[in-house]
């Protein structure tokens, strides 16, 4: 990052304000989302890290945006296509290569009820 | 409070394979079958480093589903994330539309018992299917196959505005019938390119509040659906009777049993933590492309049945049911082009094709013979080559067996006599066995020559012309 930006970052986290406070349960109910096992003992340090990131972010709220255009992406391109035409994909070995395990050319994985 | 104190409220979320020739976000064909893992490539399955480019016809395909329903056309809209995990899903995310979809505000109108009644379409947005799991010989694992992941679907969401299954049936009906006339999918439900979500609830009659409703998933036959909603209605009647109340929860219909139950994940898994998609870009639709594709759309269902009607003198429930199905409504025409004989190749469809097809319980897309075998067919007929009883069987053999029906009267002998002399014979043969219905007509009974043609045509196996037998026995009994 350009240093005139993280400047500016850093005066608008100053003034910045704690938007929320992350509590244990969110920390839980995130990691069972993201399909984490955390033990108890980590929650606080998990807690303690995703609030740094939050109030970080946070500062861009501060951000004067009064006069700047409503964007949907990070990128301005619009209407990035493809035409419908088929392309076969001809090292079919290499799709299993990686396969921890396989059967019948599919990926074979603990059982799925 | 009994039954018919409530009344259902449905709401469907329609899922529909797009028929494009590629998936949607990989050049890969998406051609159904195929041996696992050879429709694949390493943008549909996942592998890192690897980003999607969107297939412009899933855009356009979309956009052509909104307009032939009525629905207002984004002017900008995107792509999100939905997160989650299961094996059928490499990224362990579907690229889907949050909040902002490419069509809403839509309808489709349904007609029950003569009124006609319209059913919301909250929004049409599109999405990747996912891949297939198969378990393994002997029990031990599951097997992935991603032929499927990352197949293009629409999904159509409807207002809770169906009110029985009767409804229902008619509004899937009716969907199917728009996405088949727009030939934007092939709407085969065993392969599953047209399935549904239904939520359901029930509340008594009146009451303006909806009630708690529960949703089951992926169902792929217009039979489980109505069968599950019509169980699944009971359920929530006798439960909120017994003073118990109804659980928002995910259930699975079990079509064997004919009962739902409780899906094992709750409502947790439903936080999907939706976020743009930063791997495309925004699509913004203009005016000019929205016009274009209003100018492709082809003829409706409505619009071709009031032209059967004036064009082909047809009645309008003819034209109704023959517009149906657009499978079907093409037949007619191009098996008309070919005979110009409209009333039987009307006839043919609505009682002997639209019987077999229902009796087998098979789609109209799936008849094995052509339109103009069908009008050589009714050709046959008019030009006097066989009777129209034997153009029952030939229809028949040409559903069990297809080929021309010229070569299928020839190869089973069932050529019409209508050769004077020949018919002639067989008059004067059955007149001398029926010595006692010669006398029963000439006292009067009329009944007695409906016998004799018939002894005629049993003698000659249905293949004499009646026309023929009719005027030449009159001839003889006259005598
Ligand atoms: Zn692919």
């Amino acid at each position: 990052m350009k240093n005139y930006i993280i400047n500016a970052l850093v005066k608008l986290w100053k003034r910045g304000s704690r938007l929320m406070i992350i509590s244990k349960d969110e920390i839980l109910h995130i990691a069972n989302l993201a399909d984490l096992n955390i033990k108890d003992d980590e929650i606080d340090e998990y807690a303690k890290n995703l609030q740094d990131i939050l109030n970080f972010v946070n500062i861009l709220n501060k951000v004067d945006t009064e006069n700047v255009e409503e964007s949907i992406g990070v990128v301005n391109n619009t209407n990035v296509f493809r035409k419908d035409e088929i392309k076969v994909f001809e090292d079919k070995d290499a799709l299993l290569q990686n396969a921890p395990d396989q059967e019948s050319n599919m990926f074979k994985i603990p059982k799925v009820i | 409070m009994s039954r018919e104190d409530y009344e259902m409220v449905i709401g469907l979320e329609v899922h529909s394979e797009l028929s494009t020739k590629t998936k949607i976000f990989c050049s890969c064909p998406t051609e159904f079958g195929g041996e696992p893992n050879t429709h694949c490539c390493p943008v549909c399955m996942a592998m890192p480093g690897t980003l999607p480019v969107l297939n412009e016809k899933v855009v356009e395909y979309a956009i052509k589903a909104g307009l032939a329903t009525n629905c207002k056309i984004a002017d900008v809209s995107k792509n999100d994330r939905k997160n989650y995990f299961y094996p059928d899903l490499p990224k362990a995310y579907q690229i889907s539309q949050y909040d902002m979809p490419l069509c809403e505000h839509g309808y489709v109108e349904i007609e029950v018992n003569g009124e006609k009644k319209k059913i919301g379409l909250t929004r049409i947005h599109i999405e990747e299917d996912a891949g297939k799991l198969n378990h393994d010989d002997y029990g031990r694992g599951s097997l992935v196959d991603l032929n499927r992941a990352g197949v293009p679907l629409i999904e159509i969401v409807s207002e809770p505005d169906l009110r029985s299954t009767e409804e229902v049936d008619l509004y899937l009906k009716k969907l199917k019938s728009i996405l088949e006339y727009i030939e934007v999918s092939d709407c085969k439900m065993q392969e599953g390119s047209f399935r549904a979500d239904v939520n359901v609830s029930v509340r008594k009659k009146g009451q303006k509040e909806f009630g708690t409703r529960t949703e089951m998933k992926n169902m792929n036959s217009f039979r489980s659906i109505i069968r599950a909603i019509e169980y699944e209605a009971e359920r929530q009647i006798e439960v909120l009777e017994d003073g118990g109340k109804i659980d928002q929860e995910t259930l699975r219909w079990d079509d064997v049993s004919g009962k739902t139950f409780p899906m094992r994940d709750k409502e947790d898994a439903k936080d999907y933590r939706y976020f743009p998609e930063p791997d495309l870009v925004t699509i913004k639709i203009s005016e000019e492309m929205i016009q274009n594709i209003k100018n492709s759309l082809p003829e409706m269902p409505e619009k071709r049945r009031e032209r059967y009607v004036k064009e082909f003198n047809l009645p309008e429930y003819d034209a109704k049911v023959l517009t149906q199905e657009k499978a079907l409504s093409d037949m007619f025409e191009q098996a008309n082009n070919i005979c110009k004989n409209p009333k039987t190749v009307s006839n043919m469809i609505m009682t002997d094709i639209i019987g077999y097809l229902n009796f087998e319980e098979i789609e109209a897309k799936e008849i094995p013979f052509t339109a103009q075998q069908l009008g050589n067919l009714v050709l046959l007929i008019d030009k006097g080559t066989i009777s129209s009883s034997i153009a029952k069987k030939v229809l028949q053999e040409m559903f069990e067996n297809p080929r021309e029906p010229q070569k299928i009267i020839e190869e089973k002998g069932w050529i019409q006599i209508s050769d004077e002399g020949a018919i002639k014979e067989v008059v004067l043969k059955i007149l001398e066995a029926n010595p006692q219905s010669i006398a029963d007509f000439k006292a009067g009974k009329d009944r007695a020559l409906g016998f004799l043609v018939g002894q005629a045509m049993k003698e000659t196996r249905g293949k004499a012309n009646p026309q023929m037998l009719n005027k030449m026995f009159l001839e003889e009994l006259k005598k």
